[in-house]
């Protein structure tokens, strides 16, 4: 039994301090084999591939690989043993030719002397045993992501792995790309490799593998054989969970059909005819996978990026705000997901935050009035509930959560009207992710309005009025609050919705 | 209540080095300490004092300034040009060769903010340019002959005091006005400490470093006036080297080299410790290439701790 499996991870735990990644994962794949290994974000599929790999150490648990045991690998072993992984990143280099990067690191040599002529020969034999169609002597920066790709898998295989493991490989690929793709992927497994896919995108999963894993929460969830599952039980599988977190009452408010911000066929920055209207007072949910481009479109309306096309208005008039500032003037907000890279200035205290937008408001002759710099700052800590033995303590010395409230409050005093959220509770505790909540209401109930980009299907539908959701830069799906249902987001999320219709 | 002792000490560590600095040079030689030397040392170091400001600002938003040098090189020739080969009121002369100075801190503006160079070569670039400028334009030949009046600036004194120190003085009132009473100071910080942060908090961040390496020009400016009063000729190679001295200054001071981080008052204790440093080795017969050596040495030392510090912090 147990040489049918080329690997097999068994009991795989990995505890990071105070977070448990992955709780008793299990799987196994067959030679010859595509296994899909799905679950949303953040169930842990990229630390798993990561213990296969050596990039990470299981804290327990044991990997089984051709019959031999392995408390954790080292990209050595993991080399030796056979096991390839081709990341969304790819590792070539763009100056150097397709042959060349074949054999990067291990170059063909006469003596000391590279051997251009032999390794541009065996790249071409490499290649043709793919079916893949590249020049050997062209530069890998002229090449399309698909070849790029192309050429990871056959230096995978040139390093005779038996075991390919693919972290999203279709998510830079142009439809036509992914067709050739599949094919090399098909022609692997005939030749008795292994394949290990993640993929979020489930007609690719029903088109490809043989057998389906899925992880929620870090959790092993159960195995599926492809063809007897349907995608129903698979998309509740992934999300599968009650929805038990509390979220605190909002009063009614939205009474007020008053629109504040519309877009009409706003595309760039990677989003494609984008429209929508959010009222005031509304909490307007922007759903979506990793990658869907909601952060995107949260940009272009703060003006870090420029649209290409359509119109933003903002109460009714429109608005093309050229960089934050003016955005910011005109009543926007944006809350960044990287708080600490994007959001606070860690470095400078917490008067300093809360004064930022609007210092330039409160001078004179640019002299900081000192007095309502200090009364700003404790209006909005007060208000803000910021836990802090003084006004100028640093922000980095704060918590994850009180450093929310400081971007909250500095925004609450640049008086802004339409405040856009993206991922606010990412990696703050429960307790002050429940306070987040709270404040959001507040601004709500002040006849505020929110634009709140979350991939936490469970504060999404807690905390929205309405939800959009985006997939590859497009809406897919929008709902109403009686519609809200966890698998449906999913679905209009990875687009099945669109391939089905 | 340990840790605010410990941490007010950290920050003023560089006055007690000066202090020691101060004692031991006493002792290795009386004459040190005698307040015309003092006033000797305040007086020398008062062209790196103008500079060090508008260095501060520039290595506050963890840019850099190599231009400094010919910025003073080119006001020495251009003022005394205009003075001199143009006849030009000596008011006038300065307020224009303070403008080219400023225009200069633009056009680093620009490359730096608007093109995108790295500060370290487009003020690489604008040193050697006007290094080279400055020499063509006074044919490698010093320019003198200036009116009498114009030497009061560099020479003269008011009481014990000399006039350069009152003028480093005054920048240095100004710059930290600038620094700690309006907004711009504000906007340094924060442009130091995290550049993406700040322009999402509001701050437009291109026109900010424009600003800096404007006052950065005209603060090198100011220096090389006071220099070319001091000297009473306009010399091809006047500022030669200033940089070095300049960023030492500031970097000693306690700026962070990593941006957002330093106060101007331990910027001018560094200055003070270059110049008792390089007064004190005068009097004590070091030549000037081991001075060389020993300056080079403390560079790396200032730098090396403000990253050590990094280091630490991000371990934490």
């Amino acid at each position: 039994m147990s040489n049918e499996y080329v690997l097999e991870l068994q009991h795989i735990r990995k505890e990071y301090p105070g977070v448990v990644a992955l709780k008793d994962v299990s799987l196994s794949v067959k030679k010859g084999e595509i296994l899909a290994l799905i679950g949303e974000n953040g169930a842990g599929k990229s630390t798993l591939i990561k213990t296969c790999s050596g990039a990470v150490i299981p804290t327990s648990g044991k990997l089984v690989v051709n019959g031999k045991e392995y408390s954790s690998m080292t990209p050595q072993l993991a080399a030796q043993n056979g096991i390839a992984i081709i990341y969304q990143e790819f590792n070539n280099v763009g100056e150097l030719s397709a042959a060349e990067n074949l054999f990067l690191g291990r170059p063909i040599r006469k003596g000391i002397i590279i051997d251009k002529a032999a390794m541009e020969r065996e790249a071409k034999k490499a290649f043709e045993q793919l079916h893949i169609k590249i020049d050997p002597k062209a530069l890998v920066k002229n090449l399309t992501v698909g070849y790029q790709q192309m050429i990871e898998i056959a230096k995978a295989i040139q390093q005779d792995a038996k075991i390919l493991i693919m972290d999203e490989p279709s998510a830079p690929l142009t439809s036509a790309e992914v067709e050739s793709m599949f094919e090399v992927v098909e022609l692997l497994r005939k030749k008795g490799v292994s394949i290990i896919y993640i993929s979020h995108r489930l007609e690719e999963i029903y088109r490809l593998s043989d057998r389906i894993v899925v992880l929620r929460d870090g959790e092993y969830i159960k195995t599926l054989i492809t063809k007897d599952s349907h995608v129903e039980e698979l998309i509740h599988l992934m999300v599968g969970r009650e929805l038990n977190e509390s979220y605190p009452p909002r009063k009614e408010c939205i009474n007020n059909k008053e629109v504040v911000l519309e877009l009409k066929d706003v595309s760039g920055n990677g989003d494609i005819d984008i429209s929508l209207k959010i009222h005031k007072g509304e909490v307007l949910g922007l759903g979506g996978l990793v990658g869907a481009g909601r952060t995107e479109l949260a940009e272009m309306i703060f003006g870090s990026v420029q649209k290409e096309a359509g119109q933003i208005i903002l109460n009714g008039k429109e608005i093309n705000p050229k960089d934050p500032r003016e955005a910011i003037d005109l009543g926007i907000a944006l809350v960044p997901e990287d708080r600490k890279r994007h959001g606070a200035l860690l470095g400078n205290s917490i008067m300093k935050n809360i004064n930022m937008p609007i210092y330039s408001r409160t001078s004179k002759l640019s002299i900081i009035n000192k007095k309502i710099e200090h009364d700003t700052a404790e209006k909005y800590q007060k208000e803000m509930a910021i836990k802090t033995p003084s006004l100028h303590q640093l922000v980095k010395n704060l918590s994850g959560g009180n450093q929310q409230k400081v971007i909250l409050g500095k925004w609450m005093a640049a008086n802004s009207e339409l405040i856009i959220f993206d991922e606010p509770t990412r990696g703050i505790d429960v307790g002050a992710k429940y306070e987040i909540y709270k404040l959001i209401n507040d601004l709500v109930e002040k006849g505020k309005t929110v634009l709140l980009i979350s991939s936490e299907m469970e504060e999404l539908i807690g905390m929205s009025d309405r939800i959009l959701v985006l997939s590859e830069g497009r809406i897919t799906g929008m709902l109403e609050k009686n519609e809200f249902d966890p698998d449906l987001i999913m679905t209009f999320a990875s687009a099945v919705r669109e391939e089905q219709a | 209540m340990k840790e605010k002792v410990l941490y007010q000490l950290k920050d003023k560590a560089i006055w007690v080095v000066f202090v020691i600095l101060f004692i031991g040079f006493t002792i290795a030689n009386p004459r040190f300490i005698e307040t015309k030397n003092l006033f000797t040392i305040a007086r020398q170091v008062s062209m790196y004092g103008i500079a060090s400001i508008g260095m501060t600002f520039v290595i506050l938003i963890a840019g850099i300034d190599l231009s400094t040098g010919s910025v003073i090189t080119v006001v020495n020739i251009v003022c005394a040009y205009l003075m001199v080969n143009s006849g030009m009121n000596m008011v006038l002369a300065v307020i224009c060769s303070l403008i080219i100075a400023t225009l200069i801190g633009i056009l680093n503006g620009f490359m730096v903010s608007s093109i995108g160079i790295p500060a370290i070569i487009a003020t690489f670039a604008t040193q050697t340019v006007f290094e080279g400028a400055a020499y063509l334009m006074s044919g490698g030949t010093p320019i003198f002959g200036f009116n009498e009046k114009f030497k009061v600036l560099g020479q003269g004194y008011v009481g014990p005091v000399p006039i350069p120190v009152i003028v480093m003085a005054a920048c240095f009132a100004a710059g930290s006005f600038i620094l700690n009473k309006t907004f711009f100071g504000r906007y340094f910080y924060a442009v130091g400490g995290n550049e993406d942060a700040a322009r999402l908090s509001g701050i437009r961040v291109g026109r900010m470093k424009y600003l800096i390496y404007a006052l950065s020009g005209f603060f090198a400016g100011l220096a090389g006036i006071v220099l070319l009063s001091r000297t009473n000729s306009g010399q091809p190679t006047a500022g030669k080297g200033y940089e070095f001295d300049v960023i030492t200054c500031v970097v000693l001071g306690g700026v962070s080299v990593n941006g957002g981080y330093g106060k101007l008052s331990n910027v001018l204790a560094g200055v003070l410790i270059i110049g008792a440093l390089s007064n004190g080795m005068v009097l004590m017969n070091v030549s000037s290439y081991t001075q060389m050596v020993i300056k080079g040495v403390i560079l790396a030392f200032a730098v090396g701790f403000d990253c050590i510090q990094k280091k630490k912090q991000g371990d934490q």
